[in-house]
């Protein structure tokens, strides 16, 4: 029952970021957005698998995400720091 | 059982920490102050919450992988936040400032 809370807390949090990612000013703060959704999707499937009972499949997914989610934020950094965001 | 109120404690700390992080992300006026308050509650909630977790059914071997989460991205999220908030200053974001504070020395 507290696993339960806490998952639904955690999937709350994980749907705000995306209001920023739809309305951001600039493409950086949709990057930021989308980087922090993947922090807490790592926490959330965490917490799945606790609720699962099937903690030791759910955590190699977790440690894939985490290092997809640092790949996938740096990449796009450098990409934008020559571009800027815009159509080359 | 003990250390499963303790575990409790973590975890509940580790989601308040994850959610004032995302309404940080929404509330801070422009982009180097929202990544400020992304990254660094984004950072302390996934170790609290991990190392909740890890507790949560006694010390076993799936609480070292945990741990081993932990470290990675204590190390990779300041890298990628780092990255971003460069790429940004690179192309000439300009920081945000209150009304008539400074306006040319960046």
């Amino acid at each position: 029952m507290f696993l339960s809370i806490i998952t639904t807390l955690v999937a709350i949090a994980l749907i705000l970021p995306f209001y920023r990612v739809l309305k951001g000013p600039t493409v950086y703060d949709r990057m930021m957005g989308v980087s922090v959704a993947g922090t807490k999707t790592v926490v959330l499937i965490c917490l799945v698998g606790f609720v699962y009972g099937r903690i030791n499949m759910f955590i190699d997914i977790a440690i894939a995400y985490a290092m997809l989610n640092l790949l996938g934020a740096i990449v796009v950094a450098k990409y934008l720091q020559r571009t800027g965001g815009e159509p080359e | 059982m003990i250390l499963q109120l303790i575990a409790k404690i973590l975890l509940a700390a580790g989601t308040a920490f994850l959610l004032l992080g995302s309404i940080g992300v929404n509330r801070f006026p422009d982009f180097y102050a929202r990544a400020h308050a992304a990254t660094k509650p984004d950072t302390l909630g996934l170790g609290l919450c991990m190392l909740g977790l890890a507790l949560y059914d006694g010390i076993t071997l799936d609480s070292g992988k945990l741990l081993l989460i932990v470290l990675f991205v204590w190390m990779a999220n300041p890298a990628a936040s780092h990255a971003l908030g460069r790429a940004a200053i690179d192309w000439g974001l300009v920081p945000w400032v209150r009304k008539g504070e400074r306006q040319d020395d960046r």
